[in-house]
């Protein structure tokens, strides 16, 4: 197991090298004067000597060598000086944001605990409705309440996110005035009053998002544990004299969860980079709205800086779907 | 198996050779929410397609005289406007059928696209050998891309250029199918590759294969017409996954221009305006679920149908 995950994390390198150099070449190939979104007052002469500092001279080969550098290099020995005092990166250049002009993962930084909140909240809630509803739909298949859970999560992943997002505004915010449609980040917790207002601010993006989770992973769920719920060992176990409840969520459902929490691992990358458009509808300053204003400013070092760590969480997080099967699954050897 | 067999022990004579396609029909047939999809789907491409033909008011045409204009301004549901009117005075009800056409057009493009390539790619790989290894890490490589960013970073850098060389209508739209079929083909050269695998232990492949049967009609004759079903079931699903996608992108700014609805673009003009004008936002959203719904239920009921374990049952 040691060994296979040793050598996929080396395979993940090259992997890893090639789409930051797809990012990379997408967002160099484009056609567009990066200095375009600047002042016309800028004499054209100043123009030169400030595409020169951004290092627009320089062949593409070593500009994609430079901005590797600052991201594996330069950063992580930031964030050591930040931690343990020591001065590895003074004077090194980091990733600098063209909207802020401050470092692109300080900013990043900033969003993640919304991003963190609304949409792990929401996936958390979403496991935790989907187990259940995938587990009851496979045991009692073809009953009303299995017709019913089809029909849900149909509709679940059938209806866009930004659909759902904008009726539940119409009806619960200007409707009834129940919730707020604008989610606020000043807020802070200190008491009960306004953890109400936090757990009301976030109601609505969390069911959006919980219901178009849930909607995907009790499928899976329902599938699997029908797969299981036919197979030899569990009609030993019910001729064992084993009851019920043991049969189906001992036997069945521990056999059954095997493909689930692969499937939930795989989901998880979403969470920081998927839910831009929830993130749009309900004005969360996360992750995914921060990569919307960066594409919309022509912020290249945000933009690509973004989407190669929402890359490289795809990929790590591939590698502990496969780990866990392995781990999960006696059966799944990989030696 | 002893049901088949029962069943034909009762029959006086043995029934007459069925075609595969009825067989497969007669299943899909069975399969409730498929045919209720399907049924919705019919009346949401008539009402697209055939509406604009019984519904003579244009999508774009505004009263002329300027209090005219504000007066029938996002107005309610009436006879002369059955879903009311925009904040441009415009028929919502035209506008919807407008930017349908447009949303259909681009699922169904992409699909093409998407799956044609996914089918290239699938073979290519399952039957070739040599080639396996390299397409299949290209697979896996698209599969870790993130692709929403990445789809909204070449609409934005790439939308003026191409407008600029094709127009502003064709160019959007050659490059917002483009884009999603370039991103969208990687399940589809999965499941063709596994089926491909599968195929070529099959005896008959062998028996071509011993008679000197080239790999090109190799291909056309013997491989594809077996991988159809997959490849079916991926098409609907791709028709779903395209029109979300591009209603998606438009929704963010980053689709079609606003003098050109589509019903992800009305949703997004409509956006501002819920408070006053409600059905502006709910009617495309509506559409597009519904659409999507079909065409998802359509897809379930394929998968069954074509299925020959499933079949028969």
């Amino acid at each position: 197991m040691l060994t296979y995950t040793i050598r996929r994390l080396i395979l993940a390198i090259p992997v890893l090298l090639l789409i930051s150099l797809i990012i990379f070449m997408l967002l160099k190939l484009a056609p567009g004067d990066p200095t375009a979104q600047m002042p016309l007052t800028i004499p054209p002469d100043v123009k030169e000597k400030m595409k020169e500092a951004m290092g627009f001279n320089k062949p593409l080969l070593v500009q994609y060598a430079l901005w590797l550098r600052q991201f594996f290099i330069v950063e992580p020995l930031h964030w050591c000086d930040v931690l343990f005092g020591t001065h590895f990166a003074t004077g090194l250049q980091r990733i600098i944001s063209w909207q802020t002009r401050s470092p692109v993962f300080d900013i990043i930084w900033q969003r993640i605990p919304q991003t963190l909140t609304v949409v792990g909240m929401s996936y958390l809630i979403g496991v935790l409705i989907a187990l259940p509803i995938g587990i009851v739909s496979a045991y009692r298949q073809y009953s009303w309440f299995d017709q019913i859970g089809t029909f849900v999560s149909m509709v679940g992943f059938s209806v866009p996110t930004f659909f759902t997002g904008v009726l539940l505004i119409v009806i619960f915010s200007v409707e009834l005035g129940w919730f707020p449609s604008i989610y606020d980040t000043t807020l802070v917790v200190h008491d009960w009053a306004s953890f109400a207002k936090q757990v009301r601010q976030m109601a609505m993006p969390v069911a959006v998002l919980a219901l178009y989770n849930a909607a995907q992973i009790s499928r899976f769920m329902r599938a699997s544990m029908l797969d299981n719920l036919h197979q030899d060992y569990v009609r030993t176990a019910r001729a064992k004299g084993m009851g019920e409840r043991v049969v189906v969520l001992v036997h069945v459902l521990r056999n059954s969860l095997i493909p689930v929490v692969t499937v939930i691992a795989l989901g998880v990358p979403t969470i920081f980079g998927g839910a831009i458009i929830t993130e749009q509808v309900f004005k969360v300053n996360g992750l995914g709205q921060l990569l919307i204003t960066a594409i919309y400013a022509d912020d290249v070092p945000m933009v690509q800086t973004l989407t190669f760590i929402f890359a490289i969480l795809i990929v790590l997080f591939n590698l502990v779907a496969d780990i866990l099967y392995g781990l999960l699954d006696p059966r799944i050897r990989y030696d | 198996m002893t049901d088949a067999t029962m069943k034909a022990d009762d029959l006086p004579e043995i029934a007459p050779p069925r075609s595969q396609w009825r067989d497969v029909w007669a299943q899909f047939r069975n399969h409730k929410g498929a045919m209720i999809g399907l049924a919705v789907l019919v009346v949401i491409v008539l009402f697209v397609f055939i509406g604009p033909l019984i519904w003579r008011i244009g999508p774009e045409q505004m009263p002329t005289d300027a209090l005219t204009l504000i007066r029938s301004k996002n107005l309610g549901p009436s006879w002369g406007h059955p879903l009311g009117t925009d904040q441009l005075a415009r028929d919502e009800l035209a506008r919807l059928m407008a930017g349908g056409k447009i949303s259909i057009a681009v699922g169904l493009t992409a699909m093409t696209l998407s799956i044609s390539l996914g089918t290239l790619v699938g073979v290519l790989s399952g039957y070739f050998k040599r080639l396996d290894g390299i397409l299949m890490r290209l697979t896996d490589l698209f599969l870790a891309l993130p692709l929403l960013p990445l789809l909204l970073v070449m609409v934005m850098l790439f939308r003026d250029t191409i407008a600029h060389v094709l127009g502003l209508e064709a160019g959007t739209f050659i490059l917002i199918v483009s884009a999603i079929g370039v991103t969208s083909w990687m399940q589809c050269a999965r499941v063709v590759r596994g089926e491909v695998l599968a195929l070529k232990e099959r005896e008959f492949v062998l028996a071509a294969k011993s008679i000197g049967t080239p790999p090109r009609r190799m291909i056309l004759r013997h491989i594809l017409p077996n991988v159809l079903s997959p490849v079916m079931v991926a098409a609907t699903l791709g028709i779903a996954n395209a029109i979300i996608t591009e209603s998606a992108l438009s929704f963010l700014g980053l689709g079609f221009p606003p003098d050109f609805p589509t019903w992800g673009r009305l949703l997004y003009d409509g956006v501002d305006l819920m408070q006053d004008n409600p059905g502006l936002v709910i009617w495309p959203g509506v559409a597009i679920s519904l659409t999507v719904l079909s065409v998802n239920y359509i897809g379930d009921g394929l998968r069954d149908a074509l299925d020959p374990r499933i079949r028969g049952r």
